[in-house]
């Protein structure tokens, strides 16, 4: 039996091309997300081009009370689970930080529905001593900026919890990789302005799934992004406070 | 949802428009929007087609997912954005082969739809739209509809061929082709001129499945259309060698990085080209064993090869002459070109099958001619006018896919099927919400109800 990979937040074009690169290789895939008829879609599109088992299964990333169930469903499912990818993640918009109830839609959905299932699946590698986690964050998470910082703490967060979670899991081998992509040319950039170096839906997802083969624990895409924040997060604050960005 | 405002053009870089750029991921996010849209898949329309010019453009390129393959009856169901490329990717090793293909890979399912493109087996196969055995549509209303040639013919003929103008093509099912191999079996005939090359392309006894003929566009006088015929077939597994793979990997591509000068392409240039491709090509008369990429899609292998017409873009021009004033038109076409001392540097002769039904599609039995026309300045604009001309004394049409330039008068007089079209347009669509630079160029549905 080939080895599964659960993608969590599959439908967005990161998740679709990192699942697609994890078929290439021939992995079997099981995709999870909300929205069952582009479950389906990208389900029957994956099986077709690469010949892989796919299965789906609705997860909605905020309900966390439905979290252990519905990893007990792919674990029944996908016996063979090696490794997960948490791909799922909500920009939500400007507002955020002046209206609490967009902003906590935004740590919901990022962070807490995040530390939740990553919660399950830690539980469930420790004890077998293998597998992978592989969570992509986001160089927002890197600095706090007034243009998306309910975003950017809510994705900082998970980057901490992943950093944790890394130095929990090292003793039982269990790899937890941190990604974090730069612009890349989704829907949630789609016509944004103020764009520069976007990258490709399909070399991220490529990308990530070489990360697995490479040493790096915390992994910038592409990687001149590690030196862009390295200068973001070294400019000292009183000059920080007084920059629009 | 968010767009983008960007200048786009199609394949042909000519006009180029400014347009709202809208690009979905999801099949939901597929839905008309009031104030008028037109959808682009690949923009490997010539002209003004996928153009709309400061309204919306639905780019379906995100929405590709291929759906269903029943391996056994050769049925593939797909979303529209799935390119041609990426079908036979999964189809050719499994025995099955596109139906109709144009001569390139790269476009969408949905755009061969919407133009009802043929390929070189027209002759023997008909047209795309002839191979599509359902689609589902997104109407103007936002209604998801199932069309095919038993439900909603009417919808259907008029999406085949209507230049997506009578709705959203969400998916479409295809009849494929069984192969034996991905090989071709490639013969060619040289013919000294015009007369010769129609002779080879009607006789019974060299004609195969798929045939073509390349022109020399620049020979003149006595030698005016000479060039070679092409014909081919799916090789079977007797024909290939033994030891040799059924399925034929596609090479490595080139790319144009960028905009060549305007001066590069000159009938001195053309001229050497086509003088040494025409005693290379022509002495091929033994069968040779091709693959079916290099055999169908030669210039697929040079990326962004518009680019070698510099920087103002070229014109397609295809025209289709009918039955048996086919040889006198061609011939009159090709003598207008080769006075204007316009070289092309792509000219292809085809023989056409019977008409289909698709309402605006271009096929009609007789001969088509494309010739690549780079854009040096207004006088092109002259010259095809007048190859309008002789068109349409012939009774022929131009092949609004590559078209950026008839007129609504000249479009009436070539599409006489153009009035039922409309109804149907009227009906699912009454407020013209599908429209295009070409639409609005042609007048189409411009008049009172």
């Amino acid at each position: 039996m080939s080895q599964a990979v659960l993608i969590l937040g599959a439908t967005s074009a990161i998740a679709r091309a990192t699942a697609a690169a994890f078929a290439r290789q021939g992995y079997a895939l099981y995709l999870a997300s909300r929205d069952v008829d582009e479950l389906r879609r990208i389900a029957a599109d994956l099986q077709l081009r690469y010949g892989v088992e796919v299965r789906h299964g609705v997860f909605d990333a905020e309900a966390t009370a439905t979290h252990e169930a519905f990893f007990q469903s792919v674990v029944k499912a996908m016996p063979a689970l090696h490794g997960m990818v948490l791909a799922f993640g909500f920009l939500g918009d400007q507002m955020a930080a002046r209206d609490f109830k967009l902003g906590e839609k935004i740590i919901a959905a990022n962070f807490t529905g995040a530390a939740s299932i990553l919660s399950h699946c830690a539980n469930y590698f420790e004890p077998l001593k293998r597998g992978f986690i592989i969570g992509i964050s986001s160089v927002a998470g890197d600095r706090g900026r007034q243009s998306n910082y309910v975003y950017g703490a809510a994705k900082g967060a998970l980057s901490l919890y992943l950093q944790g979670l890394r130095n929990r899991l090292f003793a039982s081998g269990v790899r937890v990789i941190t990604i974090k992509p730069g612009f890349v040319d989704t829907a949630m950039t789609y016509g944004l302005p103020g764009l520069f170096l976007v990258a490709s839906p399909q070399d991220i997802g490529a990308r990530i799934v070489r990360s697995l083969d490479k040493p790096a624990d915390v992994v910038y895409l592409p990687w001149f992004w590690r030196y862009i924040m390295l200068i973001i997060r070294h400019i000292p604050e009183p000059v920080f406070k007084r920059l629009k960005l | 949802m968010v767009t983008k405002v960007a200048p786009i053009s199609g394949w042909g870089r000519y006009p180029v428009e400014p347009c709202e750029l809208e690009r979905p991921e999801r099949y939901a996010d597929l839905r008309p929007f009031e104030g008028g849209l037109i959808v682009r898949g690949q923009g490997r329309s010539y002209g003004d087609a996928s153009l709309n010019e400061n309204g919306r453009v639905l780019l379906t390129e995100r929405v590709n997912r291929l759906l269903e393959l029943d391996a056994e009856k050769g049925i593939l169901r797909a979303e529209a954005g799935v390119t041609l490329a990426e079908a036979l990717d999964v189809i050719v090793p499994k025995g099955w082969f596109l139906p109709v293909t144009p001569g390139t890979k790269f476009v969408s399912l949905g755009g061969c739809v919407a133009a009802d493109v043929h390929g070189k087996n027209h002759h023997c196969d008909g047209s795309f739209g002839d191979h599509v055995l359902e689609m589902e549509m997104i109407l103007a209303d936002g209604r998801r509809m199932l069309c095919s040639p038993a439900e909603k013919p009417a919808l259907f003929w008029a999406t085949v061929g209507g230049m997506g103008l009578t709705g959203i093509i969400g998916e479409v099912a295809l009849k494929l082709t069984p192969v034996q191999s991905g090989h071709m079996m490639v013969r060619h005939h040289s013919a000294d001129n015009l007369e010769q090359l129609f002779q080879l392309l009607e006789d019974p006894a060299t004609d195969d499945r798929y045939t073509v003929a390349w022109l020399d566009s620049l020979a003149t006088g006595q030698h005016l259309g000479r060039g070679i015929a092409m014909f081919g077939h799916h090789a079977s597994r007797e024909e290939l060698p033994s030891g040799m793979e059924s399925s034929s990997k596609p090479k490595r591509s080139h790319s144009i990085p960028f905009d060549f000068p305007a001066f590069a392409l000159n009938s001195l240039s053309i001229g050497a080209f086509n003088a040494l491709y025409y005693s290379r090509e022509g002495r091929k008369r033994e069968p040779f064993l091709s693959g079916y990429d290099p055999y169908f899609y030669p210039l697929d292998a040079i990326g962004n090869w518009n680019r070698l017409y510099g920087k103002r873009g070229f014109m397609q021009y295809q025209c289709v002459i009918p039955g048996s004033a086919a040889f006198e038109g061609i011939k009159t076409v090709l003598e207008k070109l080769s006075g204007s001392r316009r070289p092309s540097f792509l000219a292809v002769l085809k023989r056409f099958g019977a008409q289909g039904k698709g309402l605006l599609s271009f096929p009609m039995a007789g001969y088509t001619l494309a010739l690549d026309l780079p854009i040096r300045d207004e006088g092109l604009f002259d010259l095809l006018a007048e190859l309008d001309k002789v068109v349409l004394k012939h009774g022929g049409r131009v092949y609004l896919a590559k078209d950026a330039r008839l007129s609504a008068e000249s479009f009436r007089a070539m599409y006489p099927r153009y009035n039922d079209w409309l109804k149907i347009k009227k009906a699912a669509d009454p407020k013209n919400i599908f429209s295009s630079n070409l639409s609005r160029r042609l007048k189409i549905a411009e008049e009172a109800a």
